[in-house]
């Protein structure tokens, strides 16, 4: 087997053992890894302007914000059935991805940092200031009713399951076609040496801005599957807490990886899972798990298989 | 039939003029060198060729047409290329990676695999080909980003200080290289080594207080006074 079929193959596994797994996992943990994988979504998402493009951003709760209320907010005021809806929330992530493109990559480092947070701050204080329609932190909730896609109803936990595996597959899928493209492999130059990369003749702003609208995409599809499929959206998705949570997933699992976001995902999740389970000062452990994840495998989980086992892994 | 003409192209960095009203003209074909002692401006005149550096007045243009304006990339999609003068390459990622970046620009399918191969080749790196950059010793690193620059198959190769921490074998075999491309490709030659300039080049410009002092074949140059007094001092 060659290197390039091996990555489809191992790639193509995980995505069959999901699918597998929902016929065999007890109820919890089929809630659970449903959960996991819409998350995981919006971490691929984050990956490919982290991990691919080497861009920081602290605002993409800004992106699954748009997404969920896009979606929402159709759906409780203007009567849109899910998939129209869906769109709208979809389009909405996109169009505010570009239009914070457009002003944030005129910085770099940490200003990109600071400008990216700033502009998600605004988005979270905005869904607060609009509360008579978005009710603000106590958020809103889509009724059963509103949440029957093409017949299928999506508060049904096998439906649920089906969806949150589709949007994983269809992000995770993405994400492994582009960074194995020659766009994404301009991407992975762009990290390491952007200056090189334009003096090879590529307009690496160009390439910036795309990959920034892939990436908020994403996570605005993650943001609008969520609030479908959960039923609720509220501000505290907009909150800096869900920009930290991608980095942190992305970071665990390793970044720049293609699995990684979603190992980090299940492994923060179910880390914070067990650890409540055993203590109410479940965050101190946790706490350690992460230093000592961050002293031992400072590249994440995935990132430290490929260092050591699999240097082609992309 | 000029492949690139500056007039009149100055740069100033708060109040230090480094390069002053250079008037310089390259016909297609020729092996420039560009000589001076450290400090001329050199790489900050190349620098505003290629666009990495924009000029405080002036113009350049490239093939006929004024490109004072036009991105850096803009330009080495044009036809330019320029090889770092402190190595500049991708140390992470694959030696054939870098080299394939290079060549993706304007290639597709098997023809980046071959360009890869070839650039490789030429520069005697072949073996090295599944190394990450990094690894590569500093003298390969340079050869690397030769090979980028073949890869790129540029009208105009800028080639800043390509010899610096060669090997006397590996300069040897890039003065056979420079030979080779010689016709086909124009070289403009940044360079400190006076025996890889009086080997290769056809015309020598000699850069002194970023201002042009003299030009003309290298034999000349070698016997011109001014420039003497420019290098040894006229103490």
């Amino acid at each position: 087997m060659t290197a390039s079929s091996r990555v489809i193959v191992l790639h193509l596994g995980l995505l069959a053992l999901l699918f597998g797994l929902q016929f065999i996992l007890p109820a919890y943990h089929h809630g659970n890894l449903a959960r996991i994988m819409v998350l995981a979504s919006y971490a691929v998402g984050y990956n490919i302007l982290f991990g691919y493009t080497g861009l920081l951003s602290l605002g993409h709760a800004l992106f699954f914000a748009a997404g969920m209320y896009g979606m929402g907010l159709t759906i409780q005021h203007m009567g849109f059935t899910p998939a129209p809806a869906l769109i709208v929330g979809i389009v909405a992530g996109a169009f505010v991805a570009g239009a914070l493109a457009l002003l944030a990559l005129r910085t770099v480092g940490v200003s990109f940092m600071i400008v990216t947070l700033m502009f998600a701050q605004a988005g979270y204080l905005t869904v607060l200031y609009f509360g008579e329609y978005t009710r603000g932190d106590e958020g809103f909730v889509i009724q059963q009713a509103q949440r029957v896609l093409w017949g299928v109803d999506l508060s049904n936990a096998t439906n649920r399951y089906f969806a949150a595996w589709g949007l994983f597959s269809v992000s995770f899928g993405l994400s492994l076609w582009l960074v194995r493209s020659s766009f994404g492999r301009t991407l992975i130059a762009i990290r390491e040496n952007e200056e090189r990369v334009r003096m090879l003749g590529y307009d690496t702003y160009k390439h910036k801005l795309t990959a920034m609208i892939i990436s908020g995409t994403i996570s605005a599809a993650a943001g609008a599957f969520y609030g479908l499929l959960f039923g609720y959206a509220g501000a505290s998705f907009a909150s800096v807490q869900y920009s930290i949570f991608p980095l942190l997933w992305v970071l665990l699992g390793g970044a720049g990886t293609v699995l990684g976001p979603f190992v980090g995902t299940l492994f923060m999740f179910y880390l914070i899972d067990l650890s409540s389970g055993i203590t109410s000062a479940y965050l101190l452990i946790a706490g350690l798990a992460l230093v000592l994840l961050t002293l031992f495998a400072p590249q994440g989980l995935i990132g430290e298989i490929r260092r050591r086992f699999w240097k082609n892994l992309p | 039939m000029m492949i690139l003409s500056t007039r009149g192209l100055s740069k100033s960095f708060d109040g230090l003029q480094a390069v002053t009203k250079v008037d310089f003209d390259l016909p297609k074909g020729e092996v420039r060198a560009l000589i001076g002692p450290n400090g001329a401006g050199k790489t900050t005149l190349v620098g505003m060729i290629c666009g990495r550096i924009e000029p405080t007045s002036g113009h350049v243009q490239f093939d006929g047409e004024d490109i004072t304006r036009l991105p850096a990339h803009a330009r080495i999609m044009r036809g330019m290329a320029y090889t770092f003068q402190i190595t500049s390459v991708f140390a992470r990622l694959p030696v054939t990676e870098n080299v394939a970046l290079a060549a993706r620009r304007r290639l597709s399918g098997d023809a980046i695999d071959r360009a890869v191969a070839d650039a490789l080749a030429r520069v005697g790196l072949s073996n090295e080909a599944h190394e990450d950059a990094g690894n590569l010793s500093y003298g390969h690193q340079r050869l690397l980003e030769i090979a980028m620059g073949l890869a790129q198959s540029p009208r105009l190769l800028i080639l800043d200080e390509p010899t610096q921490g060669l090997s006397e074998g590996e300069i040897a075999d890039f003065k056979t290289l420079v030979r080779e491309l010689a016709g086909d490709t124009t070289i403009l030659l940044i360079e400190h080594n006076m025996d890889v300039v009086m080997e290769t080049a056809d015309r020598v410009s000699v850069l002194n207080f970023g201002e042009i002092l003299a030009e003309g074949t290298p034999t000349e140059i070698r016997e011109n006074a001014a420039v003497q007094a420019a290098y040894l001092g006229t103490g």
